[in-house]
């Protein structure tokens, strides 16, 4: 019997088409359900293409047809077909009276185009009219239309009519038109920047779903400027309370939870309102502490309440009663089986680790779980946890993870992430040189193209400076070590190009200082990298200046060089090489091993790479030459930005009408042009004398490797500072003009960073600590939390560090964590924050308050928020108060009790039944479970 | 706010896809691609959440679920709650199965524009508008009816369940 039903129903799609489409549309999906290739996918999707625009320039297509041609425009779209020729259908379709196929048509746009695109125009005057339409379901689909199709330019032509709409008497459509006017906001502020109030009136709405609504604007506002929202932070706080005493509609629950999403943006709000500020924090307590006893941590999104209330705690300033209740949730979410509730836990760990840091010990083998779980998320966030609580004691344990992690994940983005983090953590709180030049050469090996190039240029220095110290002995072990390594790691295939640049620039500073190495034996290395690379001519232009320091250091020391074979065909293949930067430095080396020891020596000075050289960049020695030349006629020199400006102050602009805005139409006549000031004879300016600006320099000038790349440098070329090799990347252009420059053979120093600054490093607050990475977890955690270290320890290393090592590039993070407070809370509450709550008389929330307050004392019926108290019992019609039955029409007679699906709870005949359609369909379904979503409802 | 929505089925294929903020189509089809990959490296048994900065800049999170052979994707920043995101899926299948009694993968192919009427009820221009299924469902049949009234002859049947009870 069934299955004659099932085959009935067969039959009549095949004639007619179920679902109400044709049999083409069926067959369509059919066939592409059933492609085995993304190839034959998209040949049935071109020949779909091919008949639908025959179809569509058939004339007179019914309706309904034209409705299903363009349903099939958006799936083709969908599969990612360019459907463009079918658009101006979709716009046509907006225009129709019918409503069904008006939401068609508004669909299809809002899918098909962009707010910037041409057909938009035509579609503004129907949305116009359909926002004054007296049917609100015409006017949400207006409204819908509305948040995807206009742009700042048309925001205006509807934006009335949205004001308007915030009084319709359906809460659906204030809703839409509270979101509505989101949108534009976030679009484009200035345009909705005089509507604000607005919002705050919307939050006194009847209806507690407008009300929510107007929560996300909010959010929005308050966190571009939190101070001028703290008068509403009581208000919050009651619309909280009363959430949470279950003064809602029954309506509004989620799974037993009043109101949840509601809940979740007011903590977000206020999370945001009490930060640092002390009145608010001590408002918003007495809630918290509510909503931590009430929430039910059984369901998906009581936890979602109770992690809200965990951030907002981390950022607010709480009481020590807080912070507990906070700590005993986390524990409940880090024990819990649930992944997502683990995440949520190490999430909330790391957000209040910043405020109390011995929280995490507690956790210590939760934490160590999570970092050994299968689940990739869990374990990206544990690393971030991981990073976050990062101090001298446990820093090698953690970066040895965390490399050991990048080693193993392809995910190129996350990759760069960790790489950079390591180096960070490496750099603030190595323990040794040793371990940190270990720990760069293993970064560099597995992620060298992704990290970033200054982490080589920070490296090279360090290798340069030293830690700082005056212990030249010290600094020289480190560079043996750094030399030693390389030269093990030199033969290794494949090489990122970032660490061979760093390579052969330390081999060649450094490669033969200690006398270990022969110098032909490092060259023929350096020569190596050069063959084996020989399509990247950064790494070549650096082999070669490390050659030419190399042979410069024997020269200088009066040994006889000997040029290897191999060196010296390099050196003539560059000399006819196509980059001119390859060309110089070839013909620069050969120049070099001509010359004589002094000479050789006051151009590459021995490990000089971090001495200063002063340039005068204003030309002061100049002067007296210039004062000469205009003495005897010549014009003064008028500075590239005057002659410009003179030329914008004569009435013509070429460019003129490149700067209108090019839909403006111009109507009147262009100005005739005029001759643009009388021509200046450019031999009458005064030239920069080329002479005495080479005699300024003390060795020839070598054009930097990446000049052509970054026009930053341009400028410093410009400036009169010269580049041996290396990049400028933190050589700010706006230096002063005295600035510090770069040695002959010099790596790149900071302007700032004084390299003779010997600020010595705190390291006695080190304790050497061999922390062992045993598979054993315990020890693992003792190595990670143990120690007893506080934050402390961390920031004085840091701070001893840092200027020591120059790192420019220390991401945001650090003043982030420089800045934990160690205290315990109390002391923080004491710091005493001016409250910023002031109050206007004109403020229609306070009068909105007075009235909650009232009604929670004799249930004032006229009072807004007493209305949800009031609704709240409401399960049958009966109880509908007049004032309910007024804001809610005849078709709303009874808010949600919307009970006729009860009825349609999983079947499995219907399920069985539509298994077999579905079979038909020829999507296939993988489970064996007939009743696709039995396990949601069941 | 939510940046997207999906359905993609255990092929890969897009079932539905909704974005808040205007892409152009290859970039969509990009990011369901790159979307699906991830998806389906996931071993089952994990946590429903993913950090996607990768694919969708900055700050970008993504919780999915896997239900039969379709998964529901939501795309959001940091202004939204993870847990609260995968109740809205919840939210969403809840309504979708109310609406076609025991929704499946075909229904949500056929019915592209109820699916998309469906949506636009519980999240509106990327923000969360309704989180009651009854709420939405009620929304949604009104269309309907609306829909069919401005009809004079039916096109489309309410709902499959409509023909169903024939």
């Amino acid at each position: 019997m069934e299955q004659l039903k099932t085959i009935g129903r067969e039959l009549a799609m095949g004639s007619q088409g179920g679902f109400g489409q044709s049999k083409e549309f069926l067959d369509l999906v059919k066939s592409i359900g059933e492609a085995r290739s993304k190839a034959e996918e998209d040949r049935i999707v071109l020949s779909e293409i091919d008949i639908l625009k025959r179809r569509l320039l058939e004339p007179d297509i019914p309706k309904r047809k034209m409705k299903e041609y363009i349903i099939r425009l958006v799936y083709i779209e969908m599969l990612g077909h360019d459907a463009s020729f079918g658009y101006i259908h979709a716009v046509k379709m907006t225009h129709d009276d019918n409503l069904l196929l008006k939401r068609t048509g508004y669909l299809a746009v809002t899918l098909f185009l962009n707010e910037d695109h041409d057909l938009i125009i035509l579609i503004v005057n129907t949305i116009q009219k359909d926002l004054r339409s007296d049917n609100f379901l015409v006017v949400c689909a207006a409204l819908n239309a509305i948040c995807r199709l206009i742009n700042e330019e048309t925001i205006p032509a509807v934006l009335p009519q949205v004001v308007e709409l915030l009084n319709h008497q359906k809460e659906a459509v204030r809703k839409k038109a509270i979101m509505a006017l989101h949108r534009f906001h976030r679009k484009s502020p200035s345009s909705v920047s005089h509507l604000i109030t607005n919002f705050r009136k919307r939050l006194c709405d009847n209806d507690p779903g407008v009300m929510g609504a107007t929560l996300c604007p909010l959010f929005d506002l308050i966190s571009e400027d939190v101070s001028s929202y703290k008068d509403l932070v009581s208000s919050f706080v009651s619309i909280l309370k009363q959430v949470t005493e279950r003064r809602l509609p029954k309506s509004y629950d989620y799974h037993q939870m009043p109101a949840p999403f509601i809940q979740i943006k007011l903590l977000k709000i206020m999370a945001l309102l009490g930060s640092g500020d002390k009145n608010a924090s001590e408002i918003m307590s007495m809630v918290l502490g509510d909503l931590f006893r009430k929430c039910d941590s059984s369901t998906n999104i009581g936890n979602a309440i109770l992690y809200e209330c965990i951030r907002c705690i981390s950022c607010i300033l709480p009481n020590p009663k807080l912070l507990e209740a906070a700590a005993d949730a986390i524990s409940k979410f880090l024990k819990s089986d649930s992944h997502n509730l683990k995440y949520m836990g190490i999430d909330g760990l790391g957000r209040l680790i910043k405020i109390s840091p011995d929280i995490a010990e507690q956790h210590q083998l939760a934490v160590i779980d999570c970092l050994e779980d299968p689940d990739d998320t869990l374990k990206r966030k544990t690393f971030e946890l991981l990073y976050k609580m990062t101090k001298s004691s446990n820093v090698e344990v953690i970066v040895d993870r965390m490399i050991d992690y990048m080693i193993s994940i392809n995910d190129n983005h996350y990759k760069t992430e960790i790489a950079s983090r390591c180096v960070e953590l490496a750099e603030q709180f190595a323990p040794s040189n040793q371990w940190f030049i270990q720990i760069m050469n293993k970064v560099f090996e597995h992620a060298g193209d992704l990290v970033n190039i200054k982490v080589a240029h920070n490296l090279m220095r360090l290798i340069a400076e030293g830690f700082g110290e005056d212990d030249d002995d010290a600094d020289s072990k480190l560079r043996l070590s750094a030399v030693e390594s390389y030269l093990q790691l030199i033969s290794e295939p494949k090489l990122p190009s970032l660490f061979l640049q760093v390579i052969s620039w330390v081999l060649g500073e450094y490669g033969t200082a200690d006398g270990k190495y022969s110098a032909s034996y490092i060259s023929g290395k350096l020569c190596d990298v050069a063959d084996a690379y020989s399509s990247d001519e950064t790494v070549k232009g650096y082999a070669v200046s490390a050659l030419m320091k190399i042979y410069a250091f024997e020269i200088a020391s009066g040994r006889k060089v000997d040029v290897l074979p191999e060196c010296q065909s390099l050196i003539e293949e560059l000399l006819a090489s196509h980059s001119t930067d390859l060309q110089q430095r070839a013909y620069e080396l050969q120049a070099l091993l001509a010359l004589d020891a002094r000479a050789v020596e006051s151009i590459l000075p021995l490990d000089a790479s971090c001495e200063d050289i002063e340039v005068d960049k204003d030309l002061s020695f100049l002067n007296g030459y210039i004062q000469q030349a205009i003495e005897s006629g010549a014009q003064p020199y008028i500075s590239e930005r005057e002659r410009s400006g003179m030329f914008e102050t004569t009435d013509y602009h070429p460019q003129d009408h490149h700067e209108v805005p090019s839909h403006a139409l111009r109507f009147e006549a262009y100005e005739l042009p005029k001759p643009s000031g009388p021509p200046q004879a450019s031999n009458e300016l005064v030239p920069v004398p080329e002479p005495s600006y080479y005699s300024e320099s003390h060795q020839p000038i070598s054009t930097s490797l990446v000049s052509e790349r970054e026009s930053s440098e341009i400028k410093l070329r410009l400036d009169g500072v010269k580049q041996k090799w290396g990049r400028p990347s933190y050589q700010s252009t706006t230096s002063s003009s005295s600035t510090t420059q770069q040695a002959a053979n010099g790596t790149p120093t900071y302007s700032d960073a004084g390299v003779g600054s010997s600020s010595s490093k705190p390291r006695s607050s080190y304790e050497p600590k061999k922390p062992e990475i045993d598979p054993e977890k315990q020890r693992l955690a003792a190595s990670l939390f143990g120690g007893s270290s506080s934050r402390t320890d961390k920031k004085s290393s840091s701070g001893g560090h840092k200027p020591a090592k120059g790192t420019v590039n220390k991401p945001a993070a650090v003043p982030k964590e420089n800045q934990t407070p160690v205290q315990p809370p109390p002391d923080l509450l004491d710091l005493g924050e001016p409250t910023a709550t002031t109050v206007t008389a004109m403020d229609p929330f306070k009068e909105l308050e007075g009235l909650m307050d009232s009604s929670s004392q004799d249930g004032d019926s006229s009072d807004v928020m007493g209305l949800y108290s009031d609704a709240a019992p409401v399960t049958s019609t009966t109880s509908v108060d007049s004032l309910l039955s007024e804001l809610s029409d005849s078709s709303k007679g009874n808010p949600r009790t919307y009970q006729s699906q009860t009825s349609k709870g999983p079947n499995t005949k219907e399920a069985l039944e539509k298994d077999a359609l579905v079979r038909q369909m020829g999507v296939n379904p993988t489970s064996q479970n007939p009743t696709l979503f039995k396990d949601l409802l069941g | 706010m939510i940046k997207a929505v999906m359905m993609l089925n255990t092929q890969g294929k897009p079932r539905l896809a909704k974005f808040y903020d205007y892409l152009p189509v290859e970039k969509q089809q990009e990011l369901i691609r790159g979307v699906f990959s991830v998806l389906c490296s996931r071993p089952e048994n994990v946590s429903n959440f993913l950090e996607i900065d990768s694919l969708f800049g900055p700050d970008s999170r993504l919780v999915y679920k896997h239900y039969a052979t379709l998964y529901f994707v939501l795309v959001f920043d940091g202004s939204e709650n993870e847990l609260a995101m995968l109740d809205l899926i919840q939210v969403l299948v809840e309504t979708l199965d109310k609406c076609f009694s025991n929704v499946c993968e075909l229904d949500i192919v056929f019915n592209y524009s109820k699916m998309h009427a469906v949506l636009d009820e519980i999240v509106f221009g990327g923000q969360v508008l309704e989180t009651s299924s009854a709420e939405v469902m009620k929304a949604v049949e009104e269309i309907s009816k609306l829909e069919a009234a401005s009809n004079s002859i039916s096109l489309v049947p309410k709902s499959v369940s409509g023909w169903r009870g024939r």
